[in-house]
């Protein structure tokens, strides 16, 4: 029952891919989507070379890098929910998302006069602010959760929580004393948005998306061994603590790099990886690529709504994961016994 | 062929030295043997065990002779049963089962079959597509021991064909049928060459199927060697502080506690 879902999710991925790059402001036909797309234009009419522009130049950029962030955001939380032994956890609890938050507020805050927020290289001196302030936080969340005796998962989401709060006043105390200018950037920065897409930024999530969905499902024995509680991994051959580390500096990376890319975006790396380990099992050889595969989708789907919804306006992303994501994980949750959650 | 053996081995409580949790423990075990540890709550038990397994620190000398001290060719000799499972992901069965199988690299059609055979074994082949989360404790427990059957299944691939088998109270959730079936499932294990530590609550399981028998009373030994030399009147009364009798299996003469 478990299998054919996989094949599925194979054929939804391009077929989202293509939804998304056709649905906008202005609506171009699957049509002309596929000849932009895969360059072979029939009949040059003044109708291809506009929807080429606004496909090439807009909407492609956007589509990659939703469906690169969404699989990352999903392999991730995969990861941390096995890791953690717990299907309710999410990356964000071991403190990266406020880290980056706090990080990205703090940079808005003292770099809008000086650099005018362009930055280096297009990547933005905020998202680079958010990347150190998420490693920052993870790095710090994992020093107080290791003794000599190994690091404490359970203290671990503790710290999290802990340095959740310290992220949060910071970016509060940056909030009280900042303009109104820098506090409009603080809060769109904060709801999560793909709109800033570029092609320097899909370059980014290409070489990080390849280095984390390539190296994780590495680890997809590790995280099933873990499952069973540490010393029983430990009793398999498995080296915990190293591997502990390791899973622990990739996760941060990779939902580091989302964050600095995307800004915060609710519920991807807690549902996707929930609803999927309901339909193809806690197995993670399977899990991991089919979390990666499912945030793909959800986001370039959720990112898709975003855009049509109030067209020509623009929702931020994360309003709208937030909003289907927060009801379906309700949902989930009063119905887990039926899939022998505890 | 000794495979384990303790010299005054110490356990202390982890972070604070002055509370012993076992007291110069000594003893030995042989290849095919089954040792049973008994002791009221709290004796040291399952703190000698996790000494043994390398997840505590101790004092004393405690030597595994002839089990790697590589992590994954360790696995494929030593497999545990801790006491409790935090296992809480609706794994099937038999994935469980199959989770024994990680430091092997037998081949998928060898596993599947030890996999199988595992199953059988512990009564749980109708179980296997059955969700683990939704298992009973007895079923859940048996599912486990099936692992740990599995992850030292093959003598041939284990180095120097030694294995050694430790468990944690197996038996406890187990119904009175499948304590038996258990029993003899490790007997059987034992004679083929495993070497087998269990930490047991049935003094009557221990007497009947246990080779050797090392009696904990506040982290101390009490009595050590074979059941009819330590499961007397005496020793029983000291551990557990109750008035028994012993009488004599009808069939094999071996030790019965019964209480009064």
């Amino acid at each position: 029952m478990r299998w054919p879902i996989i094949p599925l999710f194979i054929v939804l991925l391009p077929l989202s891919f293509l939804l998304a790059i056709s649905l906008g402001a202005t609506s171009i036909a699957f049509g002309d989507t596929l000849q932009t797309i895969f360059g072979i234009n029939l009949a040059d009419s003044e109708h291809n070379i506009r929807a080429d522009l606004v496909i090439t130049q807009i909407r492609l950029p956007r589509a990659i890098l939703a469906a690169l962030v969404g699989a990352l955001l999903g392999i991730c939380g995969a990861t941390t929910q096995g890791l953690f032994r717990n299907p309710l956890a999410d990356p964000s609890l071991i403190g990266v998302t406020a880290g980056a938050s706090a990080g990205a507020a703090i940079t808005i805050f003292f770099a809008s006069s000086v650099a005018g927020l362009q930055g280096i290289g297009g990547i933005g001196l905020v998202s680079l602010g958010a990347f150190v302030g998420g490693g920052l936080a993870v790095l710090l969340v994992y020093r107080l959760a290791t003794s000599n005796a190994g690091t404490s998962v359970a203290t671990m989401l503790l710290a999290g929580i802990a340095i959740t709060a310290i992220a949060g006043g910071l970016v509060s105390l940056v909030e009280f004393f900042a303009n109104n200018e820098m506090l409009r950037r603080i809060s769109l920065w904060r709801m999560g948005g793909l709109d800033g897409a570029s092609y320097n930024r899909v370059l980014i999530a290409v070489i990080c998306a390849i280095f984390i969905v390539g190296l994780l499902p590495r680890f997809s024995t590790a995280l099933n061994a873990l499952l069973l509680g540490e010393s029983e991994a430990r009793h398999l051959g498995i080296a915990v603590q190293k591997v502990k580390l390791q899973i622990i500096v990739l996760v941060a990376f990779g939902v580091a790099t989302s964050v600095a890319l995307a800004g915060t975006i609710a519920f991807v790396g807690l549902v996707v990886p929930h609803i999927m380990r309901l339909m193809c099992g806690p197995n993670h050889r399977i899990l991991l690529p089919m979390s990666a595969l499912g945030g793909a989708i959800l986001l370039l789907l959720s990112d898709t709504l975003a855009r049509t919804l109030f067209a020509p306006i623009e929702l931020p992303v994360g309003l709208i994961t937030a909003f289907l994501g927060a009801p379906f994980f309700i949902s989930l949750l009063r119905r887990r016994h039926d899939f022998g959650m505890q | 062929m000794t495979v384990l053996n303790l010299q005054n081995l110490s356990v202390m409580q982890p972070k604070n030295d002055a509370h012993c949790l076992v007291d110069s423990v000594s003893c030995e075990l042989s290849a095919g043997e089954i040792l049973g540890i008994i002791g009221p709550n709290g004796a040291g038990k399952s703190s000698l065990l996790k000494a043994l397994v390398g997840d505590w620190a101790y004092q004393g000398r405690l030597d595994i002779i002839g089990i790697s001290a590589d992590p994954v060719l360790r696995a494929r000799q030593m497999a545990v049963l801790p006491q409790f499972s935090l296992l809480n992901f609706p794994y099937r069965a038999e994935e469980v089962v199959s989770l024994g199988r990680i430091p092997h690299k037998s081949g998928s059609k060898r596993d599947a079959e030890i996999i199988d055979q595992a199953l059988k074994m512990m009564d749980i082949g109708f179980l296997k597509d059955r969700l683990y989360t939704q298992l009973s404790g007895g079923e859940k427990q048996r599912v486990q021991l099936a692992r740990v059957f599995a992850q030292i299944w093959d003598q041939n691939d284990a180095e120097n064909g030694l294995r050694l088998l430790i468990l944690d109270e197996p038996t406890t959730a187990l119904d009175l049928g499948h304590q038996q079936a258990l029993m003899s499932a490790i007997q059987a294990f034992a004679r083929k060459g495993v070497a087998v530590v269990m930490v047991l609550h049935d003094v009557n399981l221990a007497a009947r199927y246990v080779d050797k028998v090392l009696a904990l009373l506040c982290s101390q030994v009490v009595a050590y060697g074979s059941p009819e030399d330590v499961i007397t009147q005496d020793n029983i009364q000291r551990l557990y502080e109750v008035d028994i009798e012993i009488l004599k299996h009808p069939k094999d003469n071996t030790p019965i506690v019964v209480g009064i």
